[in-house]
């Protein structure tokens, strides 16, 4: 019989239509993955299915659980469901738990509104769940708080919750987004197994079509609030028989047309032996205080024209070691020099032109209350021939043409840009100097797959034209793999590997660096899917 | 853009009580140093709007006259707690973990375990009791609250991408501060501001109840209160219309505030006490 | 948990130590000689120099601090200039009023606050929630002491359910003494409890949104469970600075509230202090008040960390 199955759903929000049409459904122990980029109604079907919609919502249609209609269902029957028949597993663990409440409280909070199991019962109950999902007692006893754990042991916290009550289906809305490769590799594991141990359906929503490929039985496509397609996740990899899925699914494999990289070993950017500290809290009121060592004897080279890059996962030391390269804070011991001059918080402010960065999140970049022009110009501060007049407006202009714009966009607000966009002013910003080396720090992480391989398109571009070097700093190896030329593994502020580019990730030498690789899901490769009989 | 019904309402109650203020100047019913005791505790008539006092006095006069004194006080208050506590808080959060942070942030702790009614009993211990301890003891009040406010909300702007752009292009910590910085916490002091600035008014006219506030003659709405005291049963209005001008005037301010956070940014929230 | 207590207990100290030197400094700048003003201006010089030495004030200024801080931490705050009785004794008398009127208002204050607060965030944009923001949006407005005259013209003068003022006295036996103290307690505690109920509901609707929230409404709570079980101790934390805060407020707005209600507390006894130059009561009833703040911010910090097991593991 069918688990879950949704009819012709359509949701709107206030007078905004969000869903249109939707139909699909699950049966047990099957995973279907919804996907699509942001603003494709996605999340907001898995919150439909669990009625956890904002107030002004209204929904038509039908959501049929075990041959119940959950739209016509009252509030309170709607509570009995919710933990029980339907778990839900959410996107951010470090918020998802109560920092109050201990992890055992928060589990067995499940267990006794859903039973009569007494106090002790569901406590046990919790520990058998955390138990399960890779949290023993012994280790991590229920009177654990969340804030003592990871974000990879929240989320499976937030899992035993969900599981607890072994709920017929589990909604799983872009669990592992937060999280970093080889902790997403070891949370979809334990997925795949809840699956199949409890016979759950399993409804994941997920912007990663690589780990859809890998998990979902089924999938699903959706854009703007409708299904574009869904099928047999073979069948539909192979046939693809809409051009939006093919889109999609290009754009997430997107290889960039890289320039020969130039010859001429001139290095512009030393990195000798870089390490620095952290203070750490002090322990007691008059202990000493405890340093950790953020980067730890960093060596390496940035040649002229050469486009190297950094991967790592979060709290390797990477943005400590951008931070230092930038000039921002000191090294406690080692040396950078770039263009010839030790870089330090306190280098010459013309010394900094030559290099310039390009940061992550497309909203926190800019300063709100400045024009587009204003911004594009913070560069030129106490530059030594820095344009003025007329001749900066034409320097603005010719740059924001560089990047895809129009010279008209500098007297806009930053407001008025779509994500996209606002990656391609950020760009803007640090050629303006025509500097000869721009380190993009996760530059491309924030963007949906289509935008994203519009940016890297220009980077490769503007590589071309302006013969640029750069170090382009990610955690997504498919990213690092096509826009650069050699790479470096960082883990625990050290270098474990550094080589050609293609080398590393076709002969991983360091045992971490291999781990990292088999812990990335992959995209299957298309042509050989398509070429496959079906 | 339309404005809401908390800022219209707001401005109105303001605007009202500063007219009342800005005409006193060159303008009132009657004289309020003139007596005429025949005429005393009079209920309000044509002749006096809202009756006389036991001397006779004018009292809608004597309100426009006191709206001077409160808003002068407060404003002046608000100024210097604005003046001293935002470079504090901006500097304090330039060097957020510093000894400068530090410093500044114990200090403030410390001023806050001094009431203001403290300050100003200390104050007027040393200067005796007028106006310009009022205005101190509120001012030296707000200076930890503007200084907090503004730490706060420079400091998660201090984490932000645009913040290490300024710094990757060589600004100072300084520059910083006023160029970036400044303008985004703008928005949380201007509603802070108005609603410091109807406390002050709250609290210029508890020191004048005390006789720490403005001395006589000069009119003020705290000191109508205190001499209306005794006389509170018999002519309850001496009372009444000085209390009222009080709320009013706060209620606008207050409403005028939320009016603007909900206008400028929902999120802000106010401190009060 | 320990090391927190004992952080904050450091801090507590210095804040005092801090305080006190700025207290008895600034009385110290005091324009006038305390012994020349009690003898009158006719007086001669070694009937003055007699009096400084009879008040302690012919050794030097630091002495002076030491003897002060070390008098008052055996419970001698000195001796009056003006009623020659030891200060202690004065404030011991007065302490009975203030401070039991302070937490008389808070506690009130408490109990209006917590459920109206909570009630308008349960219903959030409705008619119960509008009216309470209308009501305490005035009730911020009031000024305490003008609200506390208009309860004596209603309760005292028209109803006569309570006297106009004065204080029993805790002899008379707890009901009458707490009855004395009615009205002063509602006017310190209504405008205070307008602000504490919008604080409540403003960090109620904060947690409201927050992702945990959502997390309990998905085991299957309802709406009231995820607000008392998990919206309540969340909230409870930005509210305790207040409360912290309106403490002190209350302990020195009584100040102002012992005036109208012609209560014998420590507001009294400062004005009096105050104009007959009586400079070492001034300073201790000071020191007492921002002893009595910096305490209870202290007892605030625990209670932080109670509520907030993030705060009891940072050191």
């Amino acid at each position: 019989m069918t688990l879950l199955s949704v009819e012709n759903l359509s949701l709107s929000i206030g007078s905004l239509p969000i869903l249109r049409d939707v139909t699909f459904s699950i049966e047990p122990g099957e995973i279907v993955a919804i996907t699509g980029e942001s603003g494709s109604g996605k999340s907001m079907t898995a919150f439909s299915v669990m009625q956890l919609l904002p107030e002004s919502a209204t929904t038509q249609g039908a959501i049929h659980l075990n041959g119940r209609n959950l739209l016509t269902l009252p509030e309170a029957d709607l509570c009995a469901m919710r933990g029980n028949d339907v778990g839900m597993v959410f996107q951010e663990p470090m918020t998802a738990l109560n920092p109050v409440k201990t992890i055992g409280d928060q589990v067995a909070e499940t267990i006794l509104i859903h039973s009569t199991a007494t106090q002790a019962e569901a406590q046990s109950q919790a520990a058998t769940m955390l138990a399960r999902v890779g949290l023993p007692q012994d280790r991590f006893p229920l009177s654990r708080y969340p804030h003592e754990l990871s974000g990879g042991q929240r989320q499976r916290v937030v899992i035993a919750m969900a599981i607890a009550r072994r709920p017929r289906l589990l909604i799983a809305d872009e669990p592992t987004t937060a999280l970093d490769v080889t902790t997403q590799a070891r949370i979809l594991d334990l997925l795949k197994d809840l699956v199949n141990e409890f016979d759950m359906g399993l409804l994941m929503i997920t912007h990663d079509l690589a780990v859809v490929a890998d998990m979902a039985h089924r999938i699903i496509v959706m854009r703007h609030g409708e299904i574009v397609e869904q099928g047999d996740t073979q069948t539909l990899l192979a046939t693809m028989s809409h051009s939006y899925t093919k889109a999609l699914f290009e754009a997430s494999s997107h290889q960039v047309d890289l320039p020969e990289p130039s010859e001429g070993h001139i290095p512009i950017l030393s990195v000798e032996n870089a390490t620095r500290d952290y203070p750490l809290p002090r322990t007691g009121l008059f202990a000493p205080r405890q340093h950790a060592r953020a980067v730890n004897a960093v060596s390496f080279d940035i040649h002229h024209g050469e486009r190297l890059g950094l991967v790592g996962e979060s709290g390797c030391g990477k943005s400590t070691l951008t931070r230092a390269i930038l000039g921002l804070e000191p090294l406690q011991s080692g040396t950078i020099t770039a263009f010839g001059v030790e870089v330090s918080p306190s280098m010459p402010a013309a010394q900094r032109v030559k290099t310039q960065v390009v940061f992550q999140d497309p909203y926190g970049s800019f300063n709100p209350r400045h024009r587009v022009a204003r911004i594009l110009s913070e560069p030129f501060y106490l530059a030594p021939d820095a344009p003025k007049g007329e001749a900066l407006t034409e320097t603005i202009a010719t740059v924001l043409t560089d990047v895809g714009l129009a010279p008209s966009d500098a007297t806009k607000y930053i407001h008025e840009f779509s994500g996209g966009q606002r990656q391609r002013i950020a760009i803007a910003r640090a050629l303006i100097t025509k500097p000869e080396l721009i380190i993009f720090d996760e530059a491309v992480s924030a963007l949906d797959v289509s935008i994203r391989a519009q940016i890297l398109d220009l980077i490769a571009d503007l590589s071309r034209r302006h013969n640029l070097a750069y170090l382009f700093i990610s955690h997504d190896l498919s990213v690092v793999r096509t826009v650069t030329d050699r790479v470096l593994v960082m883990q625990s502020g050290e270098i474990v590997e550094q080589g050609d580019t293609d080398a590393v990730f076709t002969n991983p030498q360091h045992p971490y660096t291999r781990s990292l690789i088999a812990a990335a899901p992959v995209l299957p490769d298309l042509k050989e899917l398509s070429d496959a009989p079906a | 853009m339309r404005l809401s019904r908390n800022i219209l309402f707001g401005s109105l109650l303001c605007s009202v009580i500063l007219a009342c203020a800005l005409i006193s100047f060159i303008w009132t019913p009657y004289d309020i140093t003139q007596m005429d005791i025949p005429n005393k505790l009079q209920t309000p008539t044509a002749a006096h709007w809202l009756g006389t006092d036991h001397f006779g006095r004018d009292i809608f006069s004597m309100i426009m006259v006191g709206a001077r004194t409160s808003l002068a006080v407060a404003l002046v208050a608000v100024g210097i707690g604005m003046g001293i506590g935002v470079p504090l808080g901006l500097w304090a959060a330039a060097q957020s973990g510093g000894w400068v942070d530090e410093i500044i942030m114990r200090g403030n702790d410390l001023i806050f375990a001094f009431p203001s009614l403290v300050i100003a009993i200390l104050i007027t211990a040393i200067l005796g009791p007028g106006a310009i301890n009022a205005i101190i003891a509120i001012g030296i009040f707000n200076i930890p609250v503007f200084a907090r406010l503004t730490r706060a909300g420079a400091l998660p702007l201090w984490q932000r991408e645009f913040i290490l752009a300024a710094r990757v292009a060589g600004k100072s910590a300084a520059r910083i501060s006023t160029e970036h910085i400044l303008p985004n916490v703008a928005n949380l002091l201007i509603v802070q501001g108005t609603i410091q600035f109807s406390l002050g008014i709250l609290a210029e006219a508890g020191l004048s109840y005390i006789g720490l506030g403005a001395q006589p003659p000069t009119p003020s709405w705290g000191r109508m209160l205190a001499d209306a005291q005794t006389m509170v049963a018999f002519a309850p209005h001496l009372a009444l219309i000085p209390g009222l001008a009080i709320i009013s005037a706060v209620l606008g301010l207050n409403l005028l505030g939320d009016g603007l956070r909900d206008h400028l940014d929902p999120k802000i929230r106010v401190m009060r006490t | 948990m320990l090391r927190y207590t004992l952080k904050r207990l450091l801090s507590l100290l210095i804040s005092l130590a801090i305080a006190s030197v700025v207290i008895f400094a600034v009385i110290e700048i005091a324009p006038g000689d305390p012994a020349s003003f009690m003898l009158g201006l006719n007086a001669q010089p070694d009937t003055v120099a007699a009096l400084r030495a009879e008040l302690g004030l012919d050794v030097p200024k630091s002495e002076r601090y030491f003897n002060w801080i070390g008098g008052m931490m055996t419970g001698d705050f000195g001796m009056s200039y003006t009623y020659r009785t030891p200060v202690a004794e004065m404030i011991t008398d007065r302490i009975w009023v203030s401070l039991p009127l302070a937490l008389y208002a808070l506690t009130l204050s408490t109990l209006i606050a917590f459920p109206v607060g909570i009630y308008a965030a349960s219903r959030r944009g409705q008619a119960g929630d509008m009216a309470v923001m209308g009501a305490t949006q005035l009730g911020i407005a009031v000024p305490n002491f003008w609200f506390a005259m208009m309860l004596v013209l209603i309760f005292a003068i028209n109803l006569r359910w309570f006297s106009a003022g004065g204080f029993v006295g805790w002899d008379k036996g707890l009901l009458p003494a707490l009855k004395s103290l009615t009205l002063p307690a509602i006017a310190l505690a209504l405008p205070q409890s307008a602000i504490l109920a919008r604080v409540m509901r403003s960090s109620l609707l904060d947690i409201l949104s927050e992702d945990f929230m959502r997390t309990a409404r998905a085991k299957g709570l309802t709406r009231r469970q995820t607000l008392f079980r998990h919206g309540l101790r969340n909230a409870l934390i930005p509210v305790l600075t207040i409360i912290g805060m309106q403490f002190a407020f209350l302990l020195a707005g009584g100040i102002i509230i012992e005036q109208v209600f012609f209560l014998p507390g420590l507001g009294r006894l400062i004005f009096q202090a105050i104009s007959s130059r009586d400079l070492i009561v001034v300073e201790s009833v000071v020191m007492l008040l921002v002893f009595l703040v910096i305490m209870v911010n202290f007892v605030v910090d625990l209670a932080y960390a109670a509520v907030d097991p993030r705060l009891r593991s940072r050191t």
